[in-house]
């Protein structure tokens, strides 16, 4: 337990007070307390930089199940620290915001900021571990924690829709996860990264490559939003808009980005990895931006736009990862892509999260997001207006500022892939740029309508909810300000990140490309004079503006109207089929007859167990060395067996209960025979208690009921009730000979000899329960108390009819 | 259930057995580690004498003598069991393991005193809460 592990709980356990510090101290509000947990981890995490950027890294160690190889180590290098600044940072500024977002006297403050904190830590997990297995838990924790965030107005029936589907498919895509990250374990041998890594020619060489492969790319693909998996993103835009800037644009969604280039070494070996990646991230950047052009809530615009735009950073991370393919290639030639993608990932973290605060500035002030609605908003809220012409401009490429940097970039590294050999440069390979080129377009497109139609134009307070519109207080404006002057930084000096976070996370997406002793060097610049990169920006700049001017026109297309993704009706006939189907399933199985579920477990206990002991010649039979039976034996035996044949012929529920019970006690009375008095004990108990409750309850249970099953019915219980017992008597004697025929010592002979020894008791059985097998009876505790309140909440808190589930 | 209970001979018997039953129950519980027992048959055979006073006397009075909140007993039972566990784990040995060691009382001479006794009252009470939780629940639902 270092330090560093700490840091990275110390989000959970600061969640821990929440609840007591909103109940208790009402006239704060609560965020300023949450303010300091991501303000002094970000300080904390900027304190790594001087070990990153010697190209140097920082591994802690924890172990958590050394038996199987699942330990809590913590892994910072170049890519991790710039994941934990960003988390930690933007969490800084959006926590900030939000105290004054939800200000409200009546928001569950407690609520909304556990869920943060959960976030928050589990991230921090995510991009620091380096056991997949960990990376995994906490992986899974983001989607829960994301679902609560969006659901977070509960009351509204879309928070609900969208929490659900983000729920569904990142949780789909982190179980496949699950499965591809079970696979590499086969194949490598361990669930650490960085041991991977070294095992990567292993794993390229292994069977399972592919699957594992595609396996954890649907969990980066559903996580990041891309083509197919997109549709949970629009959605999620109902949760309160200090999340979607924090969750769904600046951190939760570079998840998937960060698996992938932390895959990167392991996989991209394979030159599927490349194709998938990179096709899959050129289409989402297509298609998010088409969609977001036909949007009319500013939210739902810039929710396709990052659709849009993680799928360009995935695109270039998968064109760069032909670097490990090529490992003999021209090196810049591929590490421009890494080097586009993480400048991008910086740069769209700036000014997506500004947007996304202006957005929230202008719901809050003006009461809708509806571009049809919004206008003229310039001279009313200027500072607002100034913000996001700043964003906005950098998200649409305009020089100077940064997004047109890493646009520059962008370009530069997806023409790249022409030259490279698996495409055939002047065929296929042609289509990235070309599309990449016509998602400019709208990008620019989607940019100016945001800006034109919320600040320009004329101003409409009729067709606005809030009736004095007028600049946002000075706290809600810090935030996006501080955002803004970031990306104006970025823009002036693009090179102030350079040595510091962008090179050593290009170190450790890119292993062993660069020959020993050298380094990576980062220059990025404005002016490379009149080339390809720049006519591409002119051009996508220029029918950007065509496509803005000419909207009025193809506004009234239908394509425009039909603001629902198409995949979204697939997502929603899905979930219908499934909940249907699986209602047919249940209800074919649920009878609601206690009878037909003893079958059914009967059933599968009964095939198992014959099935296993065939399988592994289980069956021994030998009746050597069994003592002599007593007579008396015969009689109690004989008693039980017409006991219990009787039972099912008694028509009488008094008589029934008796004959039970009889039979009970004859079971513990040979186990006193057979000198096990604390089973007979027990026994008689059990059957005193259930005695007694059926008398308790008998003036309230019906007649018994002559049931109209028919006789086929009949004959098959008979079968396998038979059977059951069969089994178990074959299983009984089968273990006796096993144990004479053997010379395996009993598992016994162990408590025997050790229960006064060990745990100072002479009953052995007791000392089993309480000492040497605790655990088992500490859950069997559990169980116990579990199925009491199950019942307590099956009767009295029971539905009624008028009810509405 | 017995609406209108006038047996005067069960009501002064029950009484007496179910003194004589809690006590057994008690001495089981103790005997355990030695003889048969423990908290698990203690508990059930404790949670048979609430029951049979409770079908005699019904269920208001047994309320007013008895006043527990079985659910918080079965709570309190298992948090008893799972804290000598922590015990043991925070003085750096594994989860649930156990103590114990010989004491000269005065008055009772030598005895066995375990931790494990800790952990075997968390199941007897937890075995009573749940009983009795089944029990009550099922016989006070009038619907």
């Amino acid at each position: 337990m270092t330090f560093l592990h700490f840091a990275v709980l110390a989000p959970f356990l600061f969640a821990v007070l929440v609840p007591f510090l909103f109940k208790y101290i009402r006239k704060i509000h609560t965020g300023w307390f949450v303010l300091f947990v991501p303000l002094i981890l970000f300080i904390y995490f900027l304190s790594f930089i001087s070990v990153t950027s010697d190209g140097r890294d920082e591994l802690q160690r924890m172990e958590w199940v050394p038996s199987l190889g699942i330990n809590f180590d913590l892994y910072v290098d170049g890519l991790s620290l710039l994941f934990a600044l960003l988390i930690t940072g933007i969490g800084t500024l959006v926590i900030l915001y939000s105290i004054f977002y939800l200000a409200g006297k009546k928001e569950r403050l407690n609520h909304f900021y556990v869920y943060i904190l959960l976030f928050m830590g589990a991230m921090l997990g995510v991009v620091l571990s380096d056991n997949i297995i960990v990376l995994y838990v906490f992986w899974e924790i983001t989607s829960i924690s994301s679902a609560l965030l969006i659901s977070y107005w509960y009351s509204k029936k879309a928070s609900v829709y969208g929490a659900q589907k983000s729920m569904y498919i990142t949780v789909f895509g982190g179980l496949s996860m699950l499965g591809g990250f079970s696979l590499l374990y086969v194949m490598a041998g361990t669930f650490s990264i960085r041991e991977m890594v070294g095992n990567a020619d292993v794993i390229l060489g292994h069977d399972l490559f592919l699957a594992a492969m595609i396996l954890v790319l649907l969990g980066a693909f559903t996580k990041s939003a891309q083509f197919p998996f997109h549709i949970w993103l629009p959605d999620a835009m109902e949760a309160p808009t200090p999340v979607s800037a924090y969750l769904h644009s600046a951190t939760m969604v570079k998840a998937g980005i960060y698996l992938v280039a932390r895959m990167t070494p392991v996989f991209a070996g394979g030159a599927e990895w490349f194709w998938i990646i990179t096709s899959f991230g050129i289409f989402t950047m297509l298609w998010g931006a088409v969609s977001a052009v036909r949007q009319k809530d500013l939210k739902a615009i810039l929710a396709f736009s990052t659709v849009s735009q993680l799928g360009m950073i995935m695109s270039l991370l998968g064109a760069g990862s032909a670097a490990f393919y090529y490992m003999d290639g021209d090196n810049a030639l591929y590490t421009t892509a890494i080097l586009a993608a993480i400048f991008h990932l910086i740069n769209h973290a700036t000014f997506k999260g500004s947007l996304f605060m202006v957005a929230g500035i202008v719901d809050h002030e003006t009461g809708t997001r509806d571009i049809r609605k919004l206008g003229g908003l310039m001279t009313i809220m200027p500072v607002t207006a100034t913000i996001s012409f700043i964003g906005l401009a950098a998200m649409a490429g305009l020089p100077p500022f940064n997004g047109f940097l890493s646009k520059e970039l962008f370009f530069t590294g997806i023409t790249n892939v022409v030259q490279y050999d698996m495409w055939n440069g002047d065929t296929i390979g042609m289509i990235l740029p070309v599309v990449a080129w016509i998602a400019s377009i709208f990008t620019f497109a989607y940019s100016a309508i945001i800006f034109f139609r919320t600040f320009r134009g004329k101003f409409k307070p009729e067709a606005l909810p809030v009736k004095k519109v007028h600049e946002a207080p000075a706290g809600l404006l810090i935030s996006p300000i501080v955002l803004a002057v970031a990306v104006l930084l970025i823009s002036i000096f693009p090179n102030m990140l350079a040595y510091t976070i962008i090179e050593p996370a290009m170190m450790s997406i890119l292993p062993g490309i660069l020959s020993e002793g050298s380094a990576f060097y980062v220059d990025i610049y404005h002016w490379h004079g009149i080339n390809l990169e720049l006519m591409m920006t002119a051009g996508a700049v220029a029918l950007g503006i065509v496509v803005y001017i000419t909207m009025d026109k193809w506004s009234k297309l239908g394509i425009y109207q039909r603001e629902r993704d198409i995949m979204t009706a697939a997502y929603d006939n899905g979930y219908d089929l499934l909940i249907k189907g699986s209602q047919i399933l249940t209800r074919a199985q649920m009878t609601g007859m206690l009878r037909d579920y003893l079958v059914y477990m009967l059933l599968f206990i009964v095939g198992i167990m014959f099935y296993t002991m065939f399988r592994f010649e289980g069956f021994h039979f030998g009746m050597d060395n069994a003592s002599d039976i007593d007579i008396f034996m015969y009689f109690i035996l004989g008693a039980l067996v017409i006991t219990v044949l009787l039972l099912p012929k008694v028509n009488n529920r008094m008589t029934a209960i008796i004959l039970a019970g009889f039979a009970g006690f004859l079971v513990a009375f040979i186990f006193t025979v057979f000198r096990a008095p604390d089973l007979a004990l027990t026994q008689l108990m059990v059957e005193t208690v259930s005695v007694l409750l059926f008398m308790a309850v008998f003036y309230h249970l019906p007649n018994l009921t002559k049931d109209d099953i028919t006789p086929l019915t009949k004959t098959i219980n008979i079968v396998i009730a038979g059977l059951a017992g069969l089994m178990v008597t074959l299983v009984s004697i089968s273990a006796f000979t096993f144990g004479q025929t053997t010379s395996l010592a009993a598992i016994s002979e162990y408590y025997i000899e050790n229960s006064k020894i060990l745990a100072g008791g002479y009953n052995m059985v007791n000392v089993v329960l309480v000492d040497f097998r605790g655990l088992d009876t500490m859950l069997e505790l559990l169980v116990l108390g579990i199925a009491a309140l199950g019942v307590v909440s099956l009767i009295k808190l029971k539905v009624r009819e008028s009810d509405d589930v | 259930m017995i609406k209108e209970p006038n047996d005067m001979m069960f009501r002064v018997f029950i009484r007496m057995i179910a003194i004589i039953v809690v006590t057994f129950s008690i001495y089981l519980f103790f005997s355990g580690h030695n003889a048969p027992g423990g908290g698990f048959i203690g508990g059930l055979m404790s949670a048979i004498a609430i029951l049979v006073i409770y079908l005699v006397f019904g269920i208001d009075r047994i309320k007013a003598a008895l006043p527990f909140n079985y659910t918080y007993m079965m709570s309190i039972g298992l948090l008893l069991a799972v804290s000598t566990g922590i015990i043991s784990w925070i003085a750096g040995y594994p989860y649930l393991k156990q103590f114990f060691d010989y004491f000269q009382l005065p008055f009772f001479g030598e005895v066995e005193l375990t931790t494990a006794l800790i952990f075997d009252l968390g199941v007897y009470l937890l075995v009573v809460g749940a009983a009795m939780t089944f029990i009550l629940t099922i016989v006070e639902d009038d619907s």
